[in-house]
């Protein structure tokens, strides 16, 4: 084949931008993240929780929930002294909307802000016929949603109750601790919502997180530990009569 | 004594089974996704296409860098610890335009928006500040008397 000087001279620049672009590739999600070197988790601080609802609120529009599902709900503890170990449970509308005054009642009152516990032996992904959700490299369970086939497994298999089948796309859906975010280096929508400082997502592979002094100086549990399910969403405070 | 007299049936046999089997490996080869198995039992490439799914809530960095007025005033007082998007709602939109002024911010209406945390409740932990609003300011706005990025109520013209 043969070139002229002008030819050659036209092809060149736009050889140039072609390779330019070859190099750039698509872009990826989150650059400079290493999977390996997190371990999320989240610490929810029980005697902080005022019961708002912001969280909620925050989950819905960051992740489009759809109505009557969710990802994070809270619940109103009463524990009357007669009867500990029988609790009245409210969540009304998963506490989107906040909750009913409470007059000045006998027992005690508090919130429980829950989510999917992220467990390291989740029964959830152990159940899946197909390989549609799994841990990731860095601790936090996910569905694929293309390759899910909606059998709705993983929603009996939860203890927490925390997954559901999507109305719209009947698949499994539940929450990704903000994956799309903190692969960012943001917090999740929760935490970023919580007025009080209620809710903290903590990564238990970095020394320098705060989770670790706190857990040293704070009685710190986890939903339903007789079921060896390695969850990771830590509480503060928590009543014994919680479920 | 020959082993394999009258043994045609069985070659037969075990030919179908291995022309099946190289079926098989071609129908995988083409079904199973590439990245399947490149972490564990689920298609790798999952995780990437979850990662860049769209962010709604700008974080409250993204705030501090343009609205340091706003910043100023808010750290002195008891709001210090509540992010913007708490209150102003998500805003990533507004952050990451190229003009932000062109996406107009609404801004909540307190009435709403501070009775649904300080509105009095047995339910509420006992430190956190709670009034009976009704009780507290006869239906009068908040913001008459406690401006919200500083709600003290000696904070002069603070914001």
């Amino acid at each position: 084949m043969k070139i002229s000087r002008r030819q050659m001279l036209i092809l060149l620049p736009a050889a140039a931008v072609a390779w330019e672009s070859v190099l750039a590739g698509t872009p990826e999600a989150s650059p400079n993240y290493a999977m390996t070197d997190h371990w999320w988790s989240m610490l929810i601080d029980i005697p902080k929780c005022i019961g708002c609802g912001n969280c909620v609120r925050a989950c819905q529009t960051e992740n489009d929930v759809p109505d009557g599902n969710f990802r994070t709900w809270v619940e109103r503890y009463h524990v009357s002294d007669e009867n500990m170990t029988n609790p009245q449970v409210i969540s009304p509308d998963g506490g989107k909307e906040g909750f009913p005054v409470a007059k000045e009642d006998e027992g005690k009152y508090f919130f429980v802000p829950k989510l999917c516990n992220h467990c390291a032996d989740s029964p959830c992904t152990q159940v899946c016929p197909v390989g549609a959700t799994f841990i990731s490299p860095d601790g936090v369970v996910l569905v694929d949603q293309t390759y899910c086939l909606g059998c709705a497994y993983c929603v009996q298999a939860c203890p927490y109750g925390c997954r559901y089948i999507h109305p719209v796309k009947k698949v499994a859906d539940k929450c990704t601790l903000c994956y799309h975010r903190i692969t960012k280096g943001l917090t999740t929508a929760c935490c970023e919502a919580c007025p009080t400082g209620a809710r903290q997502l903590a990564d238990l592979k970095n020394p320098k997180d705060p989770i670790h002094e706190f857990m040293k100086t704070h009685a710190v549990q986890v939903l339903k530990p007789q079921m060896a399910t390695g969850a990771k969403v830590f509480y503060n405070d928590l009543d014994g009569s919680v479920r | 004594m020959n082993l394999f007299k009258d043994a045609g049936h069985l070659f037969r046999f075990a030919g179908l089974f291995v022309l099946a089997f190289l079926a098989f490996l071609v129908v995988r080869h083409y079904v199973v996704p590439k990245s399947f198995g490149q972490y564990g039992h689920y298609r790798g490439a999952a995780i990437g296409e979850i990662a860049a799914h769209p962010v709604h809530f700008a974080g409250h960095e993204a705030c501090e860098a343009c609205h340091v007025d706003v910043v100023d005033v808010k750290k002195t007082g008891k709001h210090a610890h509540v992010n913007c998007e708490a209150c102003h709602g998500a805003q990533a939109q507004h952050a990451s335009a190229d003009d932000p002024s062109t996406v107009k911010v609404v801004l909540p209406d307190t009435a709403v928006l501070c009775a649904r945390c300080h509105t009095a409740s047995a339910a509420k932990p006992k430190g956190f500040p709670q009034v009976v609003p009704d009780d507290h300011s006869q239906g009068l706005p908040c913001e008459t008397c406690h401006k919200p990025h500083n709600p003290g109520m000696d904070t002069g013209g603070a914001k």
